[in-house]
């Protein structure tokens, strides 16, 4: 009873879980046999209603999850994801609601887009927002496909694109995604990007310098309008990679940064359940110049009746089907009139408040590579444990013995052995304490007992997991067979 | 204060003095201080929970309903209250990217599970942990060709699948400059124009993408078109919108497709204007280390136990960088695990009767709408969705739809060549009521003369 076998496994020939009721009768010609499935669905589980749920409430209690626990990983802004607003995405009106009706039977929607678009603009300080994108990288894709746009309208796609050296791995694979070369910029000493570095990659070639502001050092580019400036200079524009806005909401906006284009993340700075990988949303906001090339359909207005539209010539076209992942967006705007303008200022302040008090409390005990001031995260290293042959990972292991989920790890790059810590607003000073303290006492163990943080975890179901093998030996499926032989053993 | 943060003012005084701050603000004293002063975010202050119920449900009332006929790429149909439960359970829905395998069993497992499901209903031997939507994955896929085969140049998508995926691609394309699409005809029967693919098909053919169904909601021939793009030594692509229909029909794999997409919608999740929705994508395991996205796969953890975690990363962004095999991070896990537990709920059984009982519901509403005026567009065969020739109500289809019939969708707005046909879906969720409505809105005011066209 400890275990959960794989569905496919559970069950017996011949039960069901759920069967339709009799649907519209009428004469239909039957399917042609050439075209008809052969295999009767071979494979597919036979179970009740009660064997489905028990399988998935069981595998549920083996996730940790923000709900549960404090996740503190480094620039996902795990915060608490408001259960209003599940209870919202499920009003009928609008999770029932066809994408295709005529816009005259979906003004309630088409409005909640349009604030939401108002919003972002608002908290961006740039002019219009495209809310098609359906993930962060996605929205990445989408902005490198309007710097293209942008730069062919004006002659010439130019060919290379800026990125530090710090960046998140989604920016040069979206930049290549749309043709561009990367060119990586080094930051300075204070990790931190200069304007003389810029300046000096940057000449006529250059379509685009993608940025991440606050960086994921999470330390506020202090350069940033001198970098802007550099960029502009040359013609090029400036691709804010918004993952970290939970940092400045408030306190700086990109537009006035020089930003041109950006994307948002609601699945992290507005609080969208992260749903163990998606759906997310990734909407993108531009500058007036850039917003001809946004993707169609375009929202319109005549008066108050809002359409959509796709009469747009320079759109770079479709990112995906219909219009967004609008239960996305929908949950997403609750969030921004739940907190108001203030709310969301209030937010990054906490933010920022509980990230400095973890980095007072962690440091001395883990290697602090950068001692310039940070904002929502702090990085830390494993420099100070390799003496008792501890690692990262160890650390990141042993983290999960004591209930929490562990920080992101080895990333950024340019930190060897990176801890990159982001607590959020919404955990008490209390959970933090509990974090930290745990975090020392790894520390503390590392020295007095480095075999047992080595060998974490060891309070979890399962222990540590062999990834080489995976690898090596891929076993991506269940296979029918396998039941078969089972079956014929027992 | 409307927000969701815990701090007491106590809290907040102990933390700056652990700090060694005086305030909040000396926090941010770095950021220039040109832009702090510009930076007020001009929203208004936040709501209550009430007031805020009160605004979202006052928004959802304005949003239409009735007798709604319409498929095109998003379907409804009947979510099993078990289903959403599950999606419910805060230990799915607020994990993250199961990043730590140890505490992310539930997660990772099901993502397996859903691979296998995917695989099976695809008639393949391996997919990967989801997509954005099935546009999205049906462009991925074109991708995903280009690197297995490199150097060739032109992509031939059938004119019949859906447009909005057929857009996708292209704009997928847009940036790398060196690859053509090409359209294929259809035919008078609604299917895709094999015969004329193959006369035009070349050696610099990349892949053939068909819908399937197609937009048209008609089954296509898939293995011919799979034939026809082998002879060149081209990929084959399927996508289809309506994943239901792969209960009855032969699967992609079987008809010799080496990548499979699908829309997983269907399975378990409202329509919701659209998304969000998930993408499936399956193919040969000899392609594997080609596809996109994450991937789980089984292994052992130390003490020899059956685990999962997430493989083949090396293909991917945060490793590979900029030789990643896509950009693809956050998927859409959420909505994967409501395709696991729908197919498990339904089974190998309930999963067959829900499609014919669509099958025979769509079939029976087809030759009552014949009977009352508005005959098929198309011959070929079709699942749960297909168009129908009705001039009158495809021009007053928005006048209908005021009066509550959205008497499916005006197909001359995406083919001209179409105007005067409804696209009509009908599945489990519609009543004999309803249907009746349908018939009353499309049945023809007087006889005239009418052509299939195609």
């Amino acid at each position: 009873m400890l275990d959960e076998p794989l569905i496919f496994e559970r069950g017996s020939r011949g039960r069901t879980g759920w069967m339709p009721s009799v649907g519209i009768d009428g004469a239909a010609e039957p399917l042609p046999a050439e075209l008809r499935r052969e295999d009767d669905l071979a494979g597919f589980p036979e179970v009740s209603e009660l064997e489905t749920l028990r399988h998935f409430l069981r595998l549920s209690q083996w996730n940790y999850s923000a709900a549960t626990t404090l996740y503190p990983l480094g620039s996902c802004t795990m915060k608490y994801n408001p259960v209003v607003n599940e209870v919202l995405a499920r009003l009928p009106g609008m999770a029932g609601l066809h994408p295709l009706v005529p816009d005259a039977l979906a003004q309630g929607a088409l409005e909640l887009i349009e604030r939401l678009e108002a919003a972002l603009a608002a908290v961006s300080g740039l002019d219009a927002v495209s809310l098609q994108p359906a993930a962060g990288a996605h929205g990445e894709l989408l902005g490198m496909l309007l710097v293209r746009a942008y730069h062919v309208d004006r002659g010439a796609a130019r060919r290379r694109v800026l990125i530090p050296s710090s960046a998140h791995g989604t920016n040069p694979a979206s930049a290549t995604l749309c043709g561009y070369e990367v060119r990586e910029v080094p930051m300075n000493e204070r990790g931190l990007l200069s304007a003389s570095a810029v300046a000096a990659a940057m000449d006529e070639s250059v379509a685009a310098l993608m940025v991440t502001n606050p960086n994921t050092l999470g330390l506020f580019e202090e350069e940033i309008e001198a970098i802007t400036a550099a960029v502009h200079g040359r013609g090029g524009l400036v691709y804010m990679d918004g993952a970290n806005l939970n940092a400045i909401m408030g306190v700086a906006k990109p537009g006035d940064m020089g930003v041109d284009v950006m994307q948002f993340n609601l699945h992290k700075t507005f609080s969208t359940p992260h749903g163990g990988g998606g759906p997310g949303a990734g909407p993108v906001a531009v500058r007036r110049t850039l917003a001809e090339y946004l993707p169609v359909p375009r929202l319109v207005r005549d008066g108050d009746v809002r359409r959509w539209s796709d009469d747009a010539p320079k759109s770079v076209g479709r990112m995906r089907a219909f219009y967004g992942n609008f239960g996305i967006l929908l949950r997403a705007y609750a969030y921004l009139a739940r907190l108001g303008g203030p709310g969301l200022h209030e937010a990054t302040r906490l933010a920022v408040l509980n990230a400095n008090y973890l980095r007072a409390r962690l440091c001395g005990a883990y290697h602090l590579p950068y001692e310039t001031p940070s904002l929502h995260e702090c990085v830390f290293s494993d420099r100070n444990l390799q003496e008792y042959d501890v690692h990262t990972l160890d650390v990141a292991k042993r983290l999960l013995d004591y209930g929490f989920y562990a920080p992101t790890i080895y990333f950024p790059l340019v930190v060897k052995g990176a801890l990159m810590i982001e607590p959020t607003e919404t955990e008490t000073k209390e959970t933090l304490d509990e974090f930290a303290d745990a975090m020392l006492r790894i520390a503390d163990e590392a020295r007095d007992d480095p075999t047992s943080v080595r060998e974490a975890p060891h309070r979890t179901r399962l222990g540590r997991l062999d990834e080489t093998r995976a690898a090596r030996r891929p076993v991506l499926r269940w296979r029918p067979a396998a039941r078969e032989n089972a079956e014929e053993s027992a | 204060m409307s927000g969701y943060s815990p701090h007491t003012a106590d809290d907040v005084a102990a933390m700056l003095a652990t700090i060694g701050v005086r305030s909040i603000d000396d926090l941010f004293a770095h950021v220039p201080a040109g832009l702090r002063e510009r930076a007020r975010v001009d929203l208004p202050a936040g709501l209550s929970e009430p007031e805020l119920h009160r605004l979202l449900s006052g928004l959802a009332d304005r949003n239409g309903a009735g007798a709604v006929f319409l498929g095109a790429g998003a379907y409804p149909h009947w979510i099993p209250a078990v289903v959403d439960q599950i999606l419910l359970r805060a230990e799915f829905a607020t994990a993250y990217t199961p990043y730590q395998p140890e505490v992310s069993q539930g997660t990772l497992q099901a993502v397996f599970e859903f691979q296998t499901f995917t695989a099976l209903l695809l008639g393949l031997d391996v997919a990967n942990a989801s997509m954005y939507d099935a546009a999205s994955a049906t462009a991925e896929a074109v991708l995903m060709a280009r690197r297995l085969l490199p150097g060739r140049r032109t992509v031939w998508i059938a004119r019949a699948l859906h447009p909005h995926y057929r857009a996708t691609v292209a704009t997928y394309l847009r940036g790398l400059g060196d690859v053509r699409i090409h359209e294929i005809a259809f035919g008078a029967g609604g299917r895709t124009d094999l015969a004329g693919l193959r006369s035009a098909l070349g050696d610099d053919a990349l892949c053939v993408v068909l819908g399937q169904p197609n937009v048209f909601g008609v089954v296509e021939d898939l293995a011919d078109a799979a034939a026809a793009a082998h002879a060149v030594g081209a990929l084959a692509i399927s996508a289809t919108a309506e994943p239901l229909a792969l209960a009855l029909l032969r699967p992609p794999g079987a008809c010799g497709i080496d990548i499979a997409v699908a829309e997983g919608q269907s399975f378990g999740l409202p329509v919701s204007y659209g998304g969000p929705g998930v993408g499936l994508l399956a193919t040969h395991e000899r392609h594997v280390r080609s596809m996109p996205g994450r991937i789980v796969g089984e292994t052992v953890d130390a003490r020899g136990r059956r685990g999962y975690v997430l493989t083949l990363a090396t293909r991917e962004q945060h490793i590979r960088r900029e030789r990643a095999t896509s950009n693809i991070c956050t998927n859409q896990g959420l909505c994967a695990l409501a395709v696991t537990a729908y197919l498990s709920l339904l089974g190998r059984h309930g999963l067959r009767s829900l499609a014919e009982v669509n099958y025979q519901a769509a079939h029976a509403v087809a030759t009552r709408l014949d009977a009352a005026g508005a005959p098929r567009v198309f011959t070929a065969p079709f699942f749960n969705e297909f168009a129908v020739h009705a001039p009158d109500a495809a021009t007053e289809w928005e006048t209908l739809a005021r009066e509550g019939v959205v008497a499916g969708f005006p197909l001359g707005r995406w083919y001209p060549e179409l105007d005067g046909a409804l696209l009509v879906c009908v599945t489990e969720t519609h009543g004999a009521e309803q249907v009746d409505r349908l018939v009353g809105a499309l049945a023809a005011p007087a006889p005239a003369a009418r052509s299939v066209r195609g």
